[in-house]
């Protein structure tokens, strides 16, 4: 079995409300020099394939058909 | 003209939707299921607004992967309208039937509220009742409208009149980039718009100011 971790993030330019949101509270919370906040999403995927090639192949698939939108997102695959 | 309704799970304004084209065409119309393979012939697609899915992954993103949505995909290849409402202008935007997407509004808040729309384009199938130009009122209700395109899509949009519906008079609920609140695909007949037309059609809803969008594309009289 192929255990793995999808990073789903924002692309450059793409506002983030929400890590605006984050970044000032953390501000507010007292946490001095917090600089920009970016949110994402982490999503882990355990597979029965056994050949890694194969698994990465379907995972960037999973990525591109559905767990990340492409138009504003990028997303990171790693195979443990 | 004959039209149909997409029901999909969390969906909450498709009885709006159905009320609405009733009242409009006269005809009550067909309903879909999301697990349907294929669209009786209709001349008009809805997909009503709501949180279908939850909203899980993204607002849209697993509706827009249900099998229904492939034969609306054909039907829309096939020159067929289809009006996508709040949620169903997020499917549209996730299946890529019309480009962009829809992100969090920068207020971070639900808005549910009456703004002003500036008709952009009168001259789409969806608009020819409007005046070019024209103010019309709409509800908004949504935590997600915030449109975003990359540059050279905006700028396509923007060439091509792919922008039907602009918030008007600083009443952007949402952040949208260019104060868009509806566009229309490159062929025309493939309609998002987060705003609820359909909520605006009678004396009871406390005007009629949505009903011209829908009488334009069912081509009946005002």
């Amino acid at each position: 079995m192929i255990k793995a971790r999808i990073t789903v993030t924002l692309k450059n330019g793409v506002l983030d409300p929400q890590g605006k949101a984050i970044e000032h509270a953390l501000s507010g919370m007292g946490f001095d020099g917090v600089g920009q906040v970016r949110q994402g999403k982490v999503f882990d995927v355990e597979l029965s394939e056994s050949d890694k090639a194969k698994a990465e192949a379907d995972l960037k698939a999973m990525c591109d058909k559905l767990l990340a939108n492409t138009v504003i997102e990028n997303y990171a695959v790693e195979i443990a | 003209m004959k039209s149909a309704v997409v029901l999909l799970p969390g969906l909450n304004r498709d009885r709006d939707m159905i009320a609405a084209l009733t009242k409009i065409s006269g005809t009550p119309p067909v309903t879909v299921w999301q697990t349907d393979t294929e669209i009786p012939d209709v001349d008009l697609i809805t997909i009503p607004g709501g949180f279908s899915f939850g909203d899980y992954l993204r607002c849209g993103a697993i509706a827009a992967r249900m099998p229904v949505m492939r034969a609306v995909a054909e039907q829309a290849a096939k020159g067929v309208m289809v009006i996508g409402v709040c949620n169903g202008f997020q499917i549209l935007v996730e299946a890529g039937l019309l480009p962009g997407a829809l992100m969090r509004n920068t207020s971070l808040k639900f808005v549910c509220r009456q703004v002003k729309l500036q008709i952009a384009n009168a001259n789409t199938m969806f608009t020819r009742r409007y005046q070019p130009g024209q103010i019309i009122r709409s509800p908004v209700a949504h935590h997600d409208g915030n449109y975003f395109a990359d540059a050279e899509t905006l700028r396509r949009l923007e060439g091509e009149g792919q922008v039907v519906f602009r918030y008007a008079e600083g009443t952007n609920p949402n952040g949208s980039i260019n104060d868009i609140a509806g566009i229309i695909n490159g062929q025309g007949n493939v309609l998002g718009l987060m705003p609820h037309p359909e909520n605006l059609i009678e004396a009871a809803h406390g005007g009629s100011d949505g009903r011209a969008l829908f009488e334009s594309a069912l081509g009946v009289a005002a």
